[in-house]
């Protein structure tokens, strides 16, 4: 690009120069000091080094020093800016971890409240049967314990019976009876 | 128009051609050295946050990559320290112009138009480089009825060779009348009795603001025409 550039000016220059030594004679007075031809050729040759110098400054000091600190701010930036979004993401995964914890635990806990209340509701059922059958079982030997008693007592009565005869016809009559004797004849009676 | 005059400072020759320093090409060396000089110093901390000068320099390069990438794309970025050079290089020499005493380079017809000449020698081989003769299609442009083609292809033909004509026209004439008026009103302050000044003084403070927006108004109009100008030359929109 310099070597076009400056190409490009020196053939300007060099064809004003042509122009100047055919045309006007120096030092012209009077009229436009644009229109003088004489100070082209200077101009020209002035404008390429400037220009060209100023060109390659630019291109190859200047302007890429600058382009780098806009570039290495606008990675920066883009940089910051992922890392902002992806902690972001990183925050919004904790919380929905956070609240799926939150969820399970509830759904667990109401669970085992569940099942300690059935299990517990089993073990009550069982227990109560368990105390039940025992009732039952004891109810049924106490019956069975009042009818022996019963029977026991029934038969107790004509024993006291008899001996109450004997002693009283004992008292009566002067003259002791076998219990035998009572009982045979109490027995119609007690048998009634 | 003493103001427009060149005076040669050192006498120089080379190979018999007149290569000497005059004003114009001290006024060139002041505007290459500043800004040479505030590109690189802005730029010495290159920190992350910039500093004030620093922003100034991170400001110029975007607006001017911003209308490179604007007219020329992602890839005619390639172009962009040819036009950044163009701008600095008008807009420095426009504004250092309007300080009084100094000579103001672009207000040559002679230095706009070897700028204008090696856009438009640029472009045009640009064109020629990407499209081979395909680039002459630029003058046929599409979409226009068959029997209109041999009036626009000629005005087209005439356009695009009056180019560098208008783009260096451009500049150089509103360089030159913006000081010639300036000039003029200086010489009615001159010459006026003192009550009369207020009025051409007053005048001239309006002036050089405006002034001062035409040399940055100039300067990027030069740029955004080589923008176009090389559009035109890599992707043949029309």
């Amino acid at each position: 690009m310099f070597a076009g550039t400056s190409l490009l000016l020196t053939a300007a220059a060099q064809a004003a120069e042509i122009a100047a030594e055919s045309g006007a004679a120096p030092h012209q007075s009077g009229g436009l000091p644009q229109l003088n031809s004489h100070y082209f050729s200077p101009q020209l040759f002035w404008l390429a080094i400037t220009f060209v110098t100023l060109l390659f400054v630019m291109s190859k000091i200047a302007l890429p020093r600058v382009g780098e600190v806009l570039e290495e701010r606008r990675d920066r930036i883009k940089r910051d800016l992922d890392a902002a979004s992806r902690l972001k993401a990183e925050t919004d995964k904790a919380l929905a971890d956070y609240e799926k914890a939150l969820a399970d635990a509830r759904s667990n806990a109401s669970g085992i409240a569940k099942e300690t209340r059935e299990k517990l509701a089993a073990e009550t059922d069982t227990e109560r049967h368990r105390v039940d059958d025992q009732i039952a079982a004891k109810l049924r030997e106490a019956d069975k314990r009042i009818a022996a008693t019963k029977s026991k007592a029934t038969s107790a009565i004509g024993e006291i019976a008899t001996d109450t005869a004997r002693a009283v016809v004992e008292k009566l009559i002067g003259q002791s009876v076998t219990p035998d004797d009572v009982k045979k004849v109490l027995r119609p009676v007690a048998g009634e | 128009m003493e103001q427009f005059e060149i005076r040669k400072l050192v006498d120089l020759n080379f190979l018999g051609h007149d290569i000497s320093f005059t004003n114009s090409s001290l006024m060139m060396i002041v505007a290459l050295l500043l800004i040479s000089g505030f590109m690189i110093y802005a730029m010495n901390s290159r920190s992350l946050v910039p500093t004030r000068i620093q922003s100034l320099a991170e400001i110029v390069y975007e607006y001017v990559a911003g209308m490179v990438k604007e007219n020329l794309g992602e890839e005619g970025m390639k172009y962009f320290p040819w036009v950044f050079s163009i701008f600095m290089f008008i807009l420095v020499l426009n504004v250092i112009g309007l300080i009084p005493g100094n000579f103001t380079v672009t207000s040559h017809i002679i230095v706009t138009f070897a700028l204008a000449a090696m856009v438009w020698l640029t472009a045009t081989f640009i064109g020629f480089w990407k499209h081979g003769f395909g680039y002459l299609k630029l003058f046929v442009p599409s979409g226009v009825p068959f029997w209109l083609m041999p009036v626009i292809v000629p005005i087209e033909l005439i356009s695009y060779f009056i180019r560098p004509v208008s783009h260096s026209v451009r500049l150089f004439a509103n360089m030159m009348a913006g000081h010639t008026m300036l000039k003029v009103f200086a010489g009615f302050a001159v010459m006026l009795p003192w009550w009369g000044k207020v009025a051409p003084a007053g005048f001239m403070v309006a002036f050089t603001g405006l002034e001062l927006l035409v040399a940055f108004l100039q300067a990027l109009i030069f740029t955004v025409l080589t923008c176009i100008y090389v559009n035109d030359a890599v992707n043949m929109h029309h």
